[in-house]
């Protein structure tokens, strides 16, 4: 078995009596999508901001590239290639599409201290964040304002800013989040091809998504992964079906 | 940089005002005294609409330059070429020993913690007995230029403040466009955006907190000559109220708002101190008047929304 990506090792976190993260060990293999669902409440936000940084465990350990990263903060695991997207959109809604990406851009592309040439006026910082933009079919929207975008292009600006952190795993935190029918198809498409490329780690409620997408999937159930396995493995078990998908269910 | 022709045009007609009349004595003090502020008010909006910082403590910047220039004048130090390093140095030093602290916080606590700093600087300015504590302290004289008394002619004073008002707006114009304003600009809007891509916005902040801080200092070596007089009125927590609402009144989003507002208000200040002793009865509720109509400021009514 290659060497995990991300490895979780027993993580534990308690707000006052209860146990969001019960004992969570997990490990994310190079290459893979592994999906992690769980109903309302198993705990699947507070474990990715524990893995990102946002929320620091009580106990266990985030290992990322062989690389113990439990004490860092957000910036520092994102400069380590940790990215993420965010469940409810977070973008700099005043920067137009194009300024949002630069600025991942710029953070994967030597010092910020620099303080007299335009940024904006900075050929490989443009060329990098329209990359990004043409990756996930935002290219022609590059001036438009991010806060003026629909919610499916704003899902889009998302993923785009964390492909131009240049990631070596993409932690997705419900891209689909209140996509229409239409916007969903043109994201799971946009997924699809990310796939190639990208180790990713996905959050989602969408089943048909996660599904589609994921080769492996780990079922969390108030605070504790009950099941991993691939799409077959966990749509058999009788444990999950319980627990989570509906005894009535497929 | 839609709307920057008004500011242009208020600049070149500060820059013509002396020629064309406005030379009398008390017409070049005001005009001075305007720019300076607005100077002073240009690197409070730096912080304010660019780095999101809102200080209420930024006369203190302002006082530290000015009360430089004065410890030194005490102790015969009074040419700029070392009167405005030692300025800008211990304008920068205060607001980075201030800035370390204030900047872990936020919105109303960090509001609070520099009005603190600045009430600090008040008292220690009032306890400096060497320098006329309480009372302020009178310059011996204008500060020399290499030498030359350049400041005492009321002509070049008044082109020496009109520039580096000049290059204060294009400083921190340049710097709120580069990478680092970038960040600054980012952070603002959304913090977490900018750590999520890698940025942790502190060293930016503070760095952005210095900056102004040196630039404020320069407005206070000005403000101490253009009166000959230092005191420790210019630090009260009521300048940096000023300095701020002149920020508000020109329009947050955009730097050259704050030179229309602090004209403004210097001008409003002496027309209606002209008009009656109990103006500020009147100067008062014409402010909050102005806020409430104006939403995007005086810039708000020459290039609506930001760009």
């Amino acid at each position: 078995m290659a060497e995990p990506l991300l490895a979780l090792r027993d993580l534990r976190k308690h707000y006052g009596g209860l146990a969001v993260t019960d004992g969570v060990t997990l490990d994310v293999l190079p290459g893979e999508i592994h999906a992690i669902i769980g109903p309302n409440g198993a705990g699947k936000t507070t474990l990715i901001h524990e893995i990102t940084g946002l929320v620091a465990p009580d106990a266990g350990r985030v290992v990322f590239a062989g690389r113990d990263v439990t004490r860092l903060s957000l910036p520092r695991r994102a400069r380590a290639g940790l990215a993420r997207s965010f469940q409810i959109t977070s973008l700099v809604a005043g920067f137009s599409a194009l300024e949002n990406v630069a600025l991942a851009a710029q953070a994967r592309a030597g010092s910020s201290f620099r303080f007299f040439r335009p940024a904006a006026s900075e050929r490989a910082l443009n060329d990098a964040a329209l990359a990004a933009l043409t990756e996930v079919g935002l290219a022609d929207r590059a001036a438009v304002p991010a806060g003026a975008l629909s919610h499916g292009e704003k899902r889009a600006l998302e993923i785009a800013i964390a492909l131009a952190t240049k990631p070596r795993l993409l932690l997705l935190d419900e891209p689909l989040a209140g996509a229409g029918p239409e916007e969903t198809e043109r994201l799971i498409a946009l997924l699809t091809r990310l796939k190639a490329a990208y180790t990713i780690l996905l959050v989602e409620h969408d089943m048909q998504a996660v599904f589609a997408l994921a080769d492996r999937i780990s079922v969390l159930v108030y605070g504790r992964v009950i099941a991993t396995g691939t799409v077959a493995a966990i749509r058999a078990n009788p444990e999950v079906r319980a627990a989570y998908l509906g005894e009535d269910d497929a | 940089m839609r709307g920057a022709w008004l500011p242009l045009l208020v600049l070149a007609a500060l820059a013509v005002a002396p020629l064309a009349g406005f030379s009398a004595s008390y017409e070049m003090t005001l005009m001075a005294r305007a720019m300076i502020l607005a100077m002073a008010a240009v690197s409070l909006s730096f912080l304010v609409g660019g780095a999101g910082l809102v200080s209420l403590g930024h006369a203190a910047s302002v006082g530290v330059g000015a009360y430089a220039v004065a410890i030194l004048d005490a102790n015969g130090f009074t040419d700029a070429v070392q009167v405005l390093p030692v300025a800008i140095a211990a304008a920068a030093i205060f607001a980075l020993l201030t800035g370390a602290i204030a900047i872990r916080t936020s919105g109303v606590h960090f509001i609070m913690i520099t009005l603190a700093f600045g009430q600090m600087a008040f008292f220690t300015a009032s306890s400096l007995s060497a320098y006329g504590g309480d009372d302020g302290y009178t310059l011996y004289a204008r500060t020399e230029v290499a030498g030359a008394r350049l400041l005492e002619n009321r002509l070049a004073f008044h082109y020496i403040c009109l520039s580096l008002l000049a290059a204060s707006w294009a400083l921190a114009s340049m710097l709120l466009a580069s990478r680092f304003g970038r960040v600054l600009r980012a952070a603002r809007e959304n913090a977490q955006r900018a750590e999520a891509v890698g940025f942790a916005p502190y060293p930016y902040r503070l760095v952005g907190y210095v900056i102004a801080g040196a630039m404020g200092g320069v407005a206070g070596v000005l403000l101490a000559n253009a009166t000959e007089f230092v005191s420790p009125a210019m630090i009260s927590w009521q300048r940096s109220g000023e300095l701020l609402f002149m920020v508000i009144l020109g329009g947050v989003g955009r730097l050259w708002g704050a030179i229309l507002g602090a004209l403004v208000f210097v001008g409003l200040e002496t027309w209606l101190a002209e008009l009656t002793p109990h103006w500020k009865m009147i100067f008062g509720p014409l402010l909050v008047v102005s806020v409430i109509a104006l939403r995007g400021g005086l810039a708000g009514l020459v290039a609506p929304r930001h760009g």
